[in-house]
């Protein structure tokens, strides 16, 4: 068996995982450059991965492992296409500010 | 039903000659759609034929000499039925009939209809409406056909709608001149009032009967000899509402003068020949309720003669030939109305068959009249058209003895045989036969009257261009003379024999006092020779005098030639009425204030929701991703407060069997570790 069941408690794991997944919450909401805030939402996805290998490898499951496999695949599909748009909005705008990216506006 | 299925076939042909020309006529060369269309009616025609023409013959070559009639060796009726409705206690089955009785209007229908067919080959050439003319004259003759082949009320019906169709969609042809169109919708909306008199009789027939097939009628009827009811009365007077709307009875006939908008094959066909006897042939075909409804029979009569006598004197003053024809049809079918109402059913039939000659004919000659005047219809501007036009002048002049009255025309045995049933009926009956004596009268005076106008004399207007008739004109022209004149040949006595199985009166044709029936027709004909010797007097040897009996007498002429206002005031009790109701009523309180005002509440409504809700779609990246943490907040917080996510029915997480599998395996995996 693995030393981490051992040595490190299941909780740290997801303490961890809580606290990276708030940080990409609050870099979200915050933060006003595009590519920031796309950095902030990678953040979020890869504390929701650790989370289910923690519980795959506590409960010996496969499943949360698979999981993890598609929100990566997800995720750099995701990163693909971001980023082609945030540069499309540059060229466009000249800006990367995300307050002033308000063209769907009422 | 395997030995009638050819029955099928009459009605079969011309919708497919609908469909041909309907669909693809336009695409068809010219001559390929004559073919077509007028193969249609020929089709029928030959399956009628060979179907019944056959036995008529010969029942009638065989009773030449045997001088009276005795049973005829012919089938009652054939059917054809497949299972139509079943609804409930309702069953109505598609059934065809052919007896006598449609049997005579099947030869019509297909006979006269093919040589008006083929007359407007010639009428019609230069028409781009060329194909649709023609794909609408096959409608016509399917949907008339399946009225008279019907075996119940349903089906009749169905024909009867159809024939209504397909007469708004010819008299509205040239639907470009706003007069047609609008005569369309007359006829139209007029028809409707009288088919919802007999929606209504076929209602009540239903619900006194429990059948529509007109067998199941006739054998419940004869099952109660003693039934004389008040439901017979108002169902025969329900009938009689439809049957006034499609045979432009009174009050009801308005719709007939105006349709003569259309092309004059169609006036000679529907608005004469066929679709306008319609009426007569329901009552003839339902006749075993009218007999038990004497009431509803006297107002048949009433009816009748009441027409007859009012279209005669308005036809006295018109000056549009088709306008007079259309008068004179009117007033003719009065006859027939009025030979129903005296029980003379095999007479009025008689006179149906007749009158589909000679009327046919008039309004064919005047077809041809008004081609070669170049689409002149008024009858001031002809005249001296004898030599120009003598296949017409002389097929007309037959016409006109025929219809009114003359040895040994056709018009003469009909119109002797119903005035002679009416002279013999009960109360009344001597009042109804004065009132057709005097019909006779004017017929003949408007028909010589048009006769001296539009042929003899000098012409009155100098029109460049008089066309010749074309074949295809005149030899439909030439075999419809020759049937007005030797039709009637037939005689009353062997046609209501033959009809007998179908149309049998409980009072059986009188044949009891030859000498009678001698005197009056006697006096039939020296009617109709005062009308003639008077119209002679007035439009040959003393042109002057019409203008000055006109002139002497401003409120009468005034009052006819008006048409004794009618249409004027139907505008002012019903139409007006009508439309200022539609306007102040239906358009400006129920449209515009009731239902405008709901869409407006509604559209309101849903625009001040979307002023609320659009403050969400701020277009701000970050306001939503604020609202969408905040809902994901929401729910954690709500995970929290009820307690553990086993309340929670997720079914991944859940499920407790997956958890002790978890369970086990991980003590399983753990021993095999160590």
């Amino acid at each position: 068996m693995s030393f981490l069941q051992h040595d490190v408690p299941l909780s740290w794991y997801l303490l961890l995982s809580a606290i990276l997944f708030s940080l990409g919450v609050v870099g979200f909401l915050v933060k006003r450059n595009l590519i920031t805030v796309f950095m902030s939402i990678e953040l979020m996805l890869n504390a929701v991965n650790l989370s289910f290998v923690t519980f795959a490898y506590q409960w010996h499951e496969v499943r949360g492992q698979i999981f993890v496999f598609f929100v990566m695949m997800v995720a750099a599909a995701e990163a693909a296409v971001g980023l082609a748009i945030i540069i499309a909005v540059f060229r466009a705008r000249s800006t990367l500010a995300v307050d002033r990216i308000d063209l769907m506006k009422l | 039903m395997t030995d009638s299925a050819h029955l099928w076939l009459i009605p079969l042909f011309p919708f497919l000659g609908f469909l041909l020309n309907g669909i693809l006529g336009s695409r068809l060369p010219r001559r390929l759609t004559t073919i077509v269309g007028v193969l249609a009616p020929l089709a029928s025609l030959v399956v009628v034929l060979s179907d019944f023409g056959a036995t008529v013959i010969s029942a009638a070559s065989s009773c030449r000499g045997c001088g009276q009639v005795t049973a005829l060796t012919l089938p009652d009726a054939e059917a054809l039925s497949y299972h139509w409705l079943n609804i409930g206690a309702l069953h109505v089955d598609f059934i065809f009939v052919l007896d006598q009785l449609s049997a005579v209007m099947l030869l019509i229908i297909t006979g006269v209809g093919f040589l008006i067919h083929v007359y407007s080959v010639g009428y019609m050439r230069d028409d781009p409406g060329y194909a649709r003319y023609f794909s609408f004259l096959n409608l016509f003759l399917f949907f008339m056909t399946v009225l008279v082949l019907a075996g119940n009320f349903l089906l009749m019906f169905v024909g009867w709608e159809g024939v209504g169709l397909a007469s708004y969609l010819l008299i509205g042809f040239w639907f470009q001149r706003d007069s047609a169109a609008s005569a369309g919708k007359k006829a139209f909306i007029v028809n409707r009032i009288g088919d919802f008199g007999f929606l209504i009789g076929i209602f009540l027939v239903l619900t006194t009967f429990g059948t529509l097939s007109f067998g199941g009628i006739a054998a419940s009827l004869s099952m109660n000899p003693a039934w004389h009811g008040t439901v017979l009365t108002v169902i025969c007077l329900c009938l009689l509402v439809g049957a006034a709307g499609k045979s432009a009875q009174l009050p009801l006939y308005v719709w007939l003068p105006d349709a003569m908008e259309g092309p004059t094959p169609v006036s000679a066909l529907i608005h004469a020949a066929t679709m306008v006897t319609a009426g007569v042939y329901m009552i003839a075909r339902t006749h075993l309720l009218f007999d038990r409804a004497p009431i509803a029979l006297w107002t048949v009569a009433i009816v009748g003669a009441a027409t007859a006598l009012f279209a005669a004197t308005i036809a006295l003053v018109q000056n549009d030939i088709k306008r007079v024809l259309a008068y004179s049809t009117i007033s003719q079918l009065g006859y027939m109305f009025l030979a129903c109402g005296v029980a003379a059913y095999s007479a009025a039939i008689f006179h149906l068959v007749m009158h589909a000659f000679f009327k046919a004919l008039l309004f064919l000659a005047a077809g041809s009249v008004i081609h070669a005047m170049g689409g002149e219809q008024d009858l001031r501007k002809m005249g001296g058209l004898h030599k120009k036009l003598p296949v017409t002048f002389w097929t007309m002049t037959v016409a006109v003895f025929a219809i009114a009255g003359f040895p040994p025309f056709a018009g003469f045995f009909s119109k002797d045989a119903i005035l002679y049933a009416a002279f013999l009926d009960g109360t009344g009956g001597k009042l109804l036969w004065f009132i057709g004596l005097i019909t006779a009268l004017l017929t003949s005076f408007y028909m010589f009257r048009l006769w001296y106008m539009a042929f003899l004399g000098e012409p009155r207007s100098e029109s460049s261009h008089h066309h010749a008739t074309p074949k295809s004109m005149a030899v439909p022209l030439v075999i419809l003379a020759v049937l007005s004149v030797c039709g009637g040949w037939i005689g009353i006595h062997r046609f209501s024999a033959y009809l007998a199985p179908a149309a049998a009166a409980h009072r059986p044709m009188p044949t009891g006092n030859p000498a009678l029936e001698a005197l009056l027709s006697i006096v039939a004909v020296l009617a109709a020779l005062e009308g003639w010797l008077i119209a002679d007097k007035y439009y040959r040897r003393k042109t002057e005098r019409p203008a000055q009996l006109a002139a002497a007498l401003p409120f009468g002429y005034k009052l006819l030639s008006n048409k004794y206002y009618v249409d004027e005031i139907y505008s002012a009790i019903i139409v007006k009425p009508l439309f200022a109701f539609s306007k102040f009523v239906l358009e400006w309180i129920v449209d515009t204030a009731i239902l405008g005002g709901l869409a407006w509440l509604l559209a309101g409504i849903a625009n001040i929701t979307g002023m609320i809700l659009q403050r969400w779609q701020s277009g701000n990246l970050r306001s939503y991703a604020a609202w969408l943490a905040a809902g994901a907040a929401a729910v954690l917080l709500f995970l929290l407060l009820t307690g553990s996510p086993h309340a929670w029915s997720l079914p991944f997480f859940h499920s407790e069997t997956i958890y002790k599998v978890s369970h086990i395996t991980v003590i399983q995996s753990g021993q095999a570790g160590h």
